[in-house]
């Protein structure tokens, strides 16, 4: 549904976006991961038709995006919630919505089901005619957001949707984005919110300038080491650790003998065994977990890596 | 290009000008001073105790040179509207989710464009109408003729004035595209006012005979030609890209 081929932004001497590609199929909810200035919005600013690229090649289902003709096609088919609302603050709710309805053309019945519609779900039909401007920054992202959804857009672009939110309007806009996720939309969601990124998206990309990764959650996760069975016993035991080490290679002891590192292929998969182990060895578990690489770790690693 | 599309972002514009008191005085107050100072002044003159009063003919040039006080204002009576229509969108970012939708570049410019002429044109017109009225009222005694309406008005007003609020909203677009400061804005964008205002004095000391029918022909002729000019700045400078990346 979205694909860019060595996409590139220059402003000048800076390069903003460098020769980036990636693919996102349609229903999927694809993260774009990056730190401040890595090109998030420039790139979405580009498959948006909103600026115009260096040079690559970006496509919005069957249209070319540096098209002219394509690109009224291309902006009739997305939504987007820009990294700044942008709403007329003067006009009520009702009325912001009702011009971008206008814009994409829609009947007037058209547009006040749809407006009627998200409002609702994004419990601001209450304030419909209240002016933009005196909404909380939480209810103006929603707003933004149920703008950019008025015309029922195949694709949807969201910029840091929920950057400045406070945790529980952030946790209505991500259950909402689940929410689009089950009507099959696809989702372009650019953040630098980890936790939210591993829990919407289906597909993950980490930016920095150039694309550093790309990969479903659990893939990234796996990128940075393996990750390791912990067992937390009561008392160090000799014999548990002997015993262990027998049957698991690579299982280590750490230097007090209370804790058991072990990296196994499908480390949750393995713990029941592993405890019931370290039970017939005569040892006692105090606890069981699965840590080490994370979406965090990768990211970090991944970001780091590039400024050194 | 369609007009439609303008429209619509237009009457958006409508939309938010009328829940700015402010913006609707500005356009509102310069017409109607001038609508009622100028008769104001002939007036007095007519009616002071011991002075003389205004002969016929010299009524007859000054007549004219008021008609083109309208000219005059036609060049900032827009600035308001139209730096507000431009640097507020550009203050609110409300440019870029705009840009994004179906419409094309030419048709936000057009549509803010129609939405900074309307307001302005209409106050101008409702101005004169008044102005020739009170004028007509005051001055028929000396003249023995109704003064107003004349052909060398309608040209003033029809031609020249539409084309000095066309230059004026164009020259607007383009400083608001280099400032994010709508009092700046407002500043610069009431320069253009000053070749209107070299004219008038050009008329006053009588190099350009204000009063001659073919003068507002020729006025109109010199702000066609500048409105195109400034129509090409004006789409270079409107373009997505440019709005986006190089818009301060
Ligand atoms: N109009 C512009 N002119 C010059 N440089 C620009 C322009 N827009 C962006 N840049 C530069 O391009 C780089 C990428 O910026 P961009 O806004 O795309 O980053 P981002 O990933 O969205 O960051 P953030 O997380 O802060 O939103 C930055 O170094 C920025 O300074
Ligand atoms: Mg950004």
């Amino acid at each position: 549904m979205i694909e860019a081929k060595g996409l590139t932004k220059k402003f000048g001497e800076l390069t903003a976006v460098d020769a980036v590609t990636f693919s996102v199929a349609e229903g999927e909810v694809f993260g774009f991961l990056g730190p401040n200035g890595a090109g998030k919005t420039t790139t979405v600013r580009m498959l948006c038709c909103l600026i115009s690229k260096t040079s690559g090649e970006a496509r919005i289902g069957d249209y070319d995006v540096s098209k002219e003709q394509d690109s009224i096609k291309i902006r009739q088919m997305i939504g987007v919630v820009p990294d700044n609302v942008g709403l007329y603050e003067p006009l009520s709710a009702y009325k912001n919505l009702d011009l971008y309805g206008r814009l994409y053309g829609m009947t007037e019945m058209k547009r006040r089901e749809s407006i009627q519609r998200y409002l609702t779900m994004l419990g601001l039909w209450e304030k419909r005619d209240v002016p933009a401007g005196t909404f909380s920054k939480g209810m103006k992202q929603k707003l933004a957001i149920a703008r950019a959804l008025i015309h029922d857009p195949e694709v949807l672009f969201m910029d840091e949707p929920t950057a400045n939110l406070d945790p529980e309007s952030a946790k209505t806009v991500r259950d909402f984005i689940m929410e689009l996720k089950k009507e099959k939309r696809t989702i372009f969601l650019n953040s630098h919110n980890l936790d939210e990124v591993e829990k919407v998206c289906d597909k993950i990309a980490i930016l920095n300038t150039k694309l550093m990764a790309t990969g479903t959650p659990a893939e990234l996760e796996g990128m940075v080491g393996a990750r390791k069975v912990m067992i937390g016993l009561a008392q160090a035991n000799g014999a548990v650790v002997e015993s262990l080490s027998k049957k698991y290679p690579g299982l280590t002891a750490s230097p007090d003998g209370m804790t058991l590192t072990f990296a196994p292929k499908d480390p949750e998969g393995q713990i029941p065994d592993i405890v019931e182990a370290v039970v017939r060895a005569g040892g006692r578990v105090r606890s069981a977990a699965v840590e080490g690489s994370t979406l965090e770790a990768t990211y970090l690693q991944l970001v780091r890596r590039d400024a050194s | 290009m369609r007009l439609s599309q303008a429209w619509i972002v237009a009457a958006k514009d409508f939309a938010t000008f009328t829940k700015k008191k402010n913006i609707v005085y500005t356009v509102l107050i310069i017409p109607l001073v001038i609508a009622v100072a100028l008769p104001g002044v002939i007036f007095y003159v007519q009616h002071r105790p011991n002075g003389a009063a205004v002969s016929a003919a010299e009524l007859t040039t000054l007549l004219p040179a008021f008609v083109f006080f309208y000219v005059i204002i036609a060049g900032f009576v827009p600035t308001t509207i139209a730096s507000y229509s431009l640097v507020g969108e550009k203050l609110e970012k409300s440019i870029e989710p705009l840009l994004a939708t179906p419409t094309t570049d030419g048709e936000i410019l057009l549509g803010k464009g129609i939405a900074a002429f309307i307001p302005p044109m209409m106050a101008i017109l409702g101005s004169s109408v008044l102005f020739m009225g009170l004028m007509d009222t005051f001055t028929h005694a000396a003249l023995g003729y109704y003064y107003f309406p004349n052909w060398d008005a309608a040209a003033m007003l029809f031609v020249a004035v539409p084309l000095a609020v066309v230059m004026s909203v164009e020259w607007n677009v383009f400083v608001s595209s280099r400032v994010s400061d709508v009092r700046i804005s407002q500043q610069l964008g009431t320069i253009v006012i000053l070749p209107l205002a070299g004219l008038y004095v050009g008329g006053e000391v009588g190099i350009v005979p204000l009063g001659a029918l073919s003068t507002p022909l020729y006025i109109a002729g010199a702000l066609a030609v500048v409105d195109l000019l400034l129509l090409s700045v004006v789409r270079e400078t409107f373009q997505r890209d440019v709005i986006l990346t190089k818009w301060r």
